[in-house]
């Protein structure tokens, strides 16, 4: 029952790790820091911001917020393990996330999941295509019960998503 | 408002008044609309009378506890500490999406509440804890925000009052526990969304150690119009049959329904009305089934027990349920009983934080039983199992998710039995095969 | 105070107590995983739920204080069931790995189950499986096993204040984690595994080398350096195989460091002096006690300087023995300190692994022992050179040595005269006193090899052969006679010193 993207190859290389908390980053850090007490309280901000600009959290990325906000590694990676939203692994370009708790369950999505896995040609939950273009995981109720079947792609919401509408849905993705 | 449908005549539209309507989204949108009127006469009142105001007019949390707000704020007294206010948006309980349309809708009805609540209990700073996928409600409350503070009204000296105000929008990661009041104090912490044991209580101390008081969304932005027109007025408009339950509900409606959407009704609406008439019944050709009404931790209802329910704090109660956060969800019947109880209980097994053995263990259990039985490799004795488990899972640990998990077990095997006897065959002995050695598997 | 009733017991505690410590006054045990007396409260394991009248719900005794009037009962049917039902989920995914898991037999998941729990499992589904991982130092982590009672993180972060594990993903895919690179190699992490009720953290020294019902334990104190923790050594057919720490409040907590829980091997050598040994014409042979310890008088008292080297690390009853023997003959007295790092547990107060490697060089002051950083460098010919249980390679030519030991060095050897074989600590009683002048007791672990004697004994056969009195064979009495004899240490007793130790009596004062 993993709630987060399946790892891919155990041999896959990504590019090097590039410090985020430089310039205008870490300008924007420093600014946060002031809003908390501690510095621990910025660790969710922080690790937003390794994952905005580099599209996942991976371990040195951990290291690095580790490091700016005086907390051990082992430390923040049991933060990062914690919550769903952190990707542990590079995702597709486009992170499909398709709700499927019981109020949309009722209203079909289990369908629209497997559209999304038919039209992205994923073919299997949380694997990236072959393309690299499209990762598609189910979450748990995303707050848009009403608007079934709320699907998430990235940062950006589409409401009322029905099975007919996903090949256009899909079409319309880079 | 019914939104995303037309208001219903029978709705009292007060904080959702403006759901839909894209000018209300700004400063100055809002200020046309009577805004920040509410906090500058607020700042300028004793913290106690704004207490005083809220209590007397009945106002209870519309999270889901329902605990009376007015009280809550008395809790914190001016002793010199630093005093923290938190609002919980992290709205994240199946069936619920009313804080979502109230941030996306009137950001600076909530930033005006949550300024307000701040003022009442003493506190400087206040921080709006907003789930992580709610992207458009983050942007367009940190929008206000940035308005409020641009304009004077937040800041060192809010709207020239001589007192500091401050709120900070912090943005979750994806975690349902995180709504709990601990765990969301934890999370803003920067640590694990564990909720804590207590006491101690949080208005002795709670984010940083600090008095605090966690507040939901809709609970503020109701504060803000109790506070305009008065308690007298807020307790109008509900019925008057119960005075333990005033004022409005945005609910939450959801699933198998006609029209999908928030509707906000006086407190004391009669369900009946509301299910079949507001919120259109079933889709058509259809008929209901069951219906939850408070959020999917709450007890299911058979659709006889709704006809006659009251929609308040004690009438959903005395109908076999509660009205938690109002979350309404319809399952018509079509739906496969079993099927929706397992997807429940994955939900609450994928989103356990792992601390209490009850919680980390029992949801995962129960889940694959559930699905065993869904998938027609059940067995009677699994039943049996099944309210077992529920009930070491009830009352047991430090939160209530492991509660959670078990009620809609138990109210589904005590309403819908006949589905799961249905799904267990009848030429099986009682001893199991365990899945994962079947052919099929 | 506040008074309460536990299982029908009235139990009088100070205010703020849990009910946990409260029931431990009354002799009942509340069965209970993750609370820990040294570690914060984390109240996740529910274990420890009790009834307590008027109470709505069963309630953490872990994280409930005393009140007054409350009515406790642990071995209620609500509580008992809660229990049960614990060890139900625990037991879910637990392997049935007994017969191969090292923590059989001092198992806390055994002996509730045993005693409480289920007799049959009623779960039919696959059990969740992690592999096993190597968390560096000397911990193996066995995941399935884990209960997730989280004292291992907690001890690191407030105790060792190193928080290198963590609790990683959530729900029943929870596991104890850390991160690539950073391991478990603090001074103290050796701990967890004690900490741990089950076999998830394991030492992997200790890893299948002995069932836990088949090991011996005597209360001892950890010879590695001057903190002086409380241990038992575990011995198994006459072999020490495991030193773990004792609980004293006042010492060392629950805990012992890393560097005295290795450091038990050197007892089992058997490459020892293992019977007396005197110089002839052939060189050295075999002789008997009495022989051996006329050579070795006749030596020391014919020589024209005697020098006394002698470990730091030997016992108050041989150290005020040898000293003794010292003025007697008119010899100095002298001792190397080994040196080491420190390596404090920073979460608790004043314990450290000590830079002095050394067990009681308080004791060995006290009995008039000087450190010298080159002591030998002033022998002569003609010297003799009394060597205690000490590291001596080379002495200057004409040195006549005796040896006093347990091993006797090959390159000493042409300068010996006799050598006398004793007992190391663990083959005899005795008293250290730590660097805070705390004189605890160890007891003897395992029997003496061949023909070994305490090594008091033996300085005592030696002093009464040089003429400086006559002594008794017991350490306890040797005790009592340090006790009239040596002000530092008036009115002890080891009854007084029980297995805890006491401060030496003008220290306590001063403290008080």
């Amino acid at each position: 029952m993993s709630l987060h993207a399946i790892a891919p190859d155990e041999h896959d290389t990504h590019e090097p790790y590039l410090p985020v908390f430089v310039g205008a980053r870490r300008t924007e850090l420093d600014e946060l820091l002031t809003r908390y007490p501690t510095k621990m309280a910025a660790l969710l901000p922080a690790l937003w911001m390794v994952q905005e600009d580099r599209g996942w959290v991976s371990s040195e990325g951990m290291d690095e917020v580790a490091s700016v906000l005086e907390l051990t590694p082992a430390y923040v990676k049991g933060v990062v393990t914690f919550y769903t939203m952190y990707h542990q692994h590079p995702v597709g370009k486009h992170f499909v996330q398709v709700c499927t708790t019981t109020p949309c369950n009722v209203c079909g999505a289990e369908d629209v999941v497997n559209a999304f896995l038919r039209e992205t040609k994923c073919g299997e939950l949380g694997v990236t295509s072959a393309d690299g273009r499209f990762t598609v995981v189910e979450v748990e109720c995303l707050g848009a019960c009403g608007f079934a079947t709320p699907v998430m792609v990235n940062d950006a919401l589409v409401e009322c998503v029905s099975v007919d509408s996903v090949q256009d849905l899909v079409a319309g993705l880079d | 408002m019914g939104y995303p449908h037309p208001s219903h005549p029978r709705e009292t539209p007060v904080i959702s008044k403006y759901f839909g309507d894209a000018e209300a989204r700004t400063l100055a949108g809002w200020q046309a609309r009577g805004g920040y009127e509410v906090l500058r006469e607020a700042l300028a009142t004793d913290p106690v009378e704004v207490q005083n105001v809220v209590k007397e007019s009945g106002l209870r949390g519309r999270g889901g506890a329902g605990f009376p707000t007015g009280v809550k704020w008395s809790f914190m007294k001016p002793d010199g500490k630093t005093h923290y206010l938190c609002i919980n948006a992290d709205e994240s309980e199946p069936g619920t999406f009313k804080d979502r349309e109230l941030m996306r809708w009137t950001p600076h009805q909530l930033v005006e509440g949550t300024a307000v609540a701040a003022h009442a209990i003493y506190a400087e700073t206040a921080y709006i804890y907003i789930r992580g996928e709610y992207t458009e409600p983050i942007a367009r409350v940190r929008e206000a925000v940035r308005e409020a503070y641009a304009a004077g009204i937040l800041g060192a000296n809010a709207m020239g009052s001589g007192k500091r105000v401050d709120v900070h929008v912090h943005k979750g990661a994806g975690a349902y526990i995180c709504g709990e009041e601990t765990a969301l104090m934890n999370s803003l912490e920067g640590r694990r969304g564990n909720p804590r044991i207590k006491p101690p209580f949080p208005a002795v101390a709670g984010l940083f150690a600090k008095p605090t008081t966690i507040n939901n969304v809709e609970t503020v932005c109701a504060a803000v119009h109790v506070l305009r027109n008065g308690a007298d007025w807020y307790k109008s408009l509900s019925s008057p049959t119960n005075p333990k339950s005033t004022g409005t509900k945005l609910f939450s409606v959801c699933g198998n329904v006609a029209r999908p959407g928030n509707y906000e009704v006086g407190m004391g609406f009669s369900m009946k009305e509301f299910l079949w008439d507001v919120c259109g019944g079933p889709p058509s050709g259809r008929t209901f089934k069951a219906i939850i009404p408070g959020g999917s931790s709450v007890p299911i209802l058979t659709p006889e027990e709704c006809e006659g329910a009251v929609m308040d704090y004690e009438g959903i109660q005395a109908a076999g349920s509660l009205l938690g956060s109002g979350g309404v969800i319809c399952f018509d019947d079509t739906q496969d009983m079993v099927r929706q109880i397992a997807r429940l209980a994955r939900f609450y097994a994928h989103e356990s934080c792992a601390q209490c053995t009850q919680c980390r263990e029992g949801t995962a259990w129960t889940t694959k039983i559930l699905e065993r039985i869904r998938d027609g490799q059940g067995t009677m004795k699994d039943l049996d199992t099944l309210l077992e488990i529920a009930d070491n899972m009830t009352g047991k640990t430090i939160c209530v998710l492991s509660d959670s998990c078990a009620t809609p077990v138990v109210s589904g095997l005590k309403k819908f039995r006949h589905e799961f006897e249905a799904k267990i065959p009848k030429n099986r002995s009682s001893v199991m095969v365990p899945s994962f050695a079947t052919a099929a598997a | 105070m506040v008074t309460l009733t536990i299982e029908g017991r009235t139990v009088v505690v100070p205010p703020g107590t849990n009910l946990i410590e409260a029931a431990k006054t009354a002799g009942v045990l509340i069965p209970h995983y993750c609370y820990h007396p040294s570690l914060p409260v984390a109240g996740v394991c529910r274990m420890c739920l009790v009834e307590v009248e008027k109470f709505p719900k069963l309630t953490p005794a872990c994280a409930t204080t005393v009140g007054d009037g409350q009515v406790v009962h642990v071995h209620s049917d609500k509580a008992r069931d809660a229990r049960k039902g614990v060890l139900e989920f625990l037991l879910i995914n637990h392997p049935l790995d007994c017969p191969i898991c090292d923590q059989a037999g001092e198992c806390e998941l055994q002996d509730y189950t045993f005693a409480e729990g289920r007799k049959d499992s009623r779960y039919m589904e696959p059990k969740r499986f992690n592999p096993m991982e190597d968390f560096g130092g000397d911990v193996l982590y066995v995941p399935n096993r884990c209960i997730l009672c989280t004292r291992c993180v907690r001890f690191m972060d407030v105790m060792a204040k190193d928080p290198v594990l963590n609790v990683s993903e959530r729900g029943d895919r929870a596991y104890i984690g850390k991160f690539e690179g950073s391991d478990l190699t603090h001074a103290w992490a050796g701990n967890v595994v004690d900490l741990c009720p089950v076999g998830a953290l394991l030492s992997k020294d200790f890893l299948n080398r002995a069932r836990a019902w088949e090991l011996d334990r005597a209360a001892s104190v950890c010879p590695s350096c001057s903190q002086g923790c409380n241990v038992m050594l575990e011995t198994r057919d006459n072999v020490v195989v495991r030193i773990r720490p004792r609980a004293n409040v006042a010492v060392n907590q629950h805990f012992a460091c890393d560097v005295g829980r290795m450091n038990y091997r050197w007892i089992n050598r058997r490459d020892r002096l293992e019977y007396p040994v005197v110089r002839t014409e052939q060189g050295l042979s075999a002789a008997s006690w009495s022989e051996a310890v006329q050579r070795a008088a006749a030596a020391i008292s014919g020589a024209a300087r005697v020098t006394m080297l002698a470990s730091p690390s030997l016992s108050n009853e041989t150290l005020f023995l040898l000293g003794r023997i010292a003025s007697h003959v008119g010899a100095s007295s002298v001792m190397t300190i080994e040196r080491g790092h420190e390596a404090p547990l920073v979460g608790a107060k004043d314990l450290s692994l000590r830079a002095e490697r050394a067990a009681n060089h308080t004791g060995a002051e006290l009995f008039g022992f000087t450190e010298f950083a080159a002591p030998l460098d002033a022998l002569a010919s003609g010297d003799v050179l009394i060597v205690a249980d000490a590291a001596v390679t080379t002495v200057p030519p004409g040195v006549s040595v005796v040896v006093i030991g347990t091993l006797l060095d090959q390159a000493l050897a042409a300068h010996v005269v006799a050598a006398l074989p004793i007992c190391n600590f663990a083959e005899e009683d005795g008293t250290f006193t730590n660097l805070r002048g705390r004189v605890q007791r160890f007891l003897q672990a395992k029997a003496a090899p061949a023909q070994t004697r305490p090594s008091y004994r033996v300085a005592g056969d030696l002093a009464t052969a040089l003429g400086a009195g006559s002594f008794p064979p017991l350490a306890a009495d040797i005790f009592a006679s340090i006790a009239t004899t040596v002000p530092a240490f008036t009115g002890m007793t080891y009854r007084t010193l029980g297995l805890q130790g006491a401060p030496l009596p003008l220290l306590a004062e001063t403290t008080a």
